[in-house]
């Protein structure tokens, strides 16, 4: 717990000092390059009123998922199917937000200590790093329905190839059959 | 307002209303967990709408397009998943900054590798997957991830 604040303390500082950064470098641009002024504040001030709009949104869908789905639900059904439904189930675990990708190492860890198979462990950790809603919501408002379903096919595909790729390597080729 | 953003609020709205009517504890929660996910996003977004303002007003179109535009090839995509592998953005935030860098010139093969890379593979949070997973499947899972994170953006390249 301890351990915790520290690292966020330290985060929130680090976030500051890049924050100070950051717009000292638009300042420094915007003495430099005085006639890119106007562009720079236009395309900033999209932005901002852009996220402005979408962002309430996906940060109260992402409430939603850590208070009624839970870490601890994950981690029960997970490991438990096999097969193509094994599959489906990691896929469909790893896509439900419940924090970012260093959370989902521990519980990667415990489900390959319970004998989780490894290519599902893989399917899950990809799909949670991948494709949780919110993101996919955030993708799906900023790059359009296009760019957002190809990328997403593409990434599961992707994601049950890492899967039986890694396995495959680290079994030597004989445990998979 | 777009009418993405409507059905996105729309969406949070109704799940919000069915949150209150299945578990009226749980849902104030909910909002609490979301107004904490807020503040704590928000001095990246500051950073991000600057970067992206930035990106758009003083990088020239030009220079975008030579590095990771449609003629810089295989080349732009490599460095673009090289930059995403590095970089330490939370996801939510990266698709603002990838469709500014689409407006701003850069290949549609070349974002796809960004956000791919990005979101895939996190050199800040490799010390905990060493320790959690060990060597040899970090290994993998990153080197497969990369690789895949290329092919996805080759392949995007080619369809869209």
């Amino acid at each position: 717990m301890e351990k915790k604040d520290i690292q966020k303390k330290t985060f929130s500082k680090g976030r500051v000092a890049a924050l100070l950064v950051t717009a000292a470098a638009a300042v420094i641009l915007a003495l430099v390059l005085p006639d890119r002024r106007q562009a720079f504040l236009e395309a900033s001030w999209k932005f901002f009123l852009e996220m402005l709009i979408i962002l309430p949104a996906i940060t109260v869908m992402i409430g939603l998922f850590s208070v009624f789905v839970p870490k601890e639900l994950i981690t029960k059904h997970l490991g438990e199917s096999s097969g193509f439904k094994g599959f489906l189930l990691s896929l469909g675990l790893g896509m439900l937000p419940a924090g970012p990708l260093y959370v989902a190492f521990p519980v990667a860890a415990a489900l390959l200590a319970k004998g989780a198979r490894r290519a599902n462990i893989i399917v899950f950790l990809t799909a949670w790093a991948c494709i949780k809603l919110p993101q996919e919501m955030m993708e799906f408002t900023f790059m359009g329905p296009a760019f957002t379903f190809t990328r997403l096919a593409l990434t599961v595909i992707a994601a049950a190839l890492m899967g039986f790729l890694t396995e495959r390597i680290m079994a030597g080729g004989q445990r998979y059959s | 307002m777009s009418v993405t953003a409507l059905v996105m609020n729309g969406l949070a709205v109704t799940g919000l209303i069915v949150a209150g009517i299945v578990n009226r504890r749980k849902a104030l929660q909910a909002l609490k967990a979301a107004w904490h996910a807020f503040i704590g996003m928000a001095p990246r977004v500051l950073i991000i709408v600057i970067l992206i303002g930035i990106i758009l007003g003083f990088i020239p179109r030009e220079f975008i397009a030579r590095v990771v535009g449609g003629e810089s090839g295989f080349r732009g995509i490599l460095l673009s998943a090289t930059f995403g592998a590095i970089m330490f953005i939370p996801s939510i935030l990266a698709f603002p900054l990838a469709g500014s860098l689409l407006e701003s010139g850069a290949a549609l093969s070349s974002v796809a590798a960004f956000i791919t890379s990005l979101t895939m593979i996190g050199i800040v949070s490799l010390p905990v997957e060493l320790k959690v997973l060990g060597k040899k499947m970090t290994l993998y899972r990153n080197v497969f991830g990369f690789i895949f994170a290329l092919m996805i953006a080759m392949v995007m390249g080619a369809l869209l």
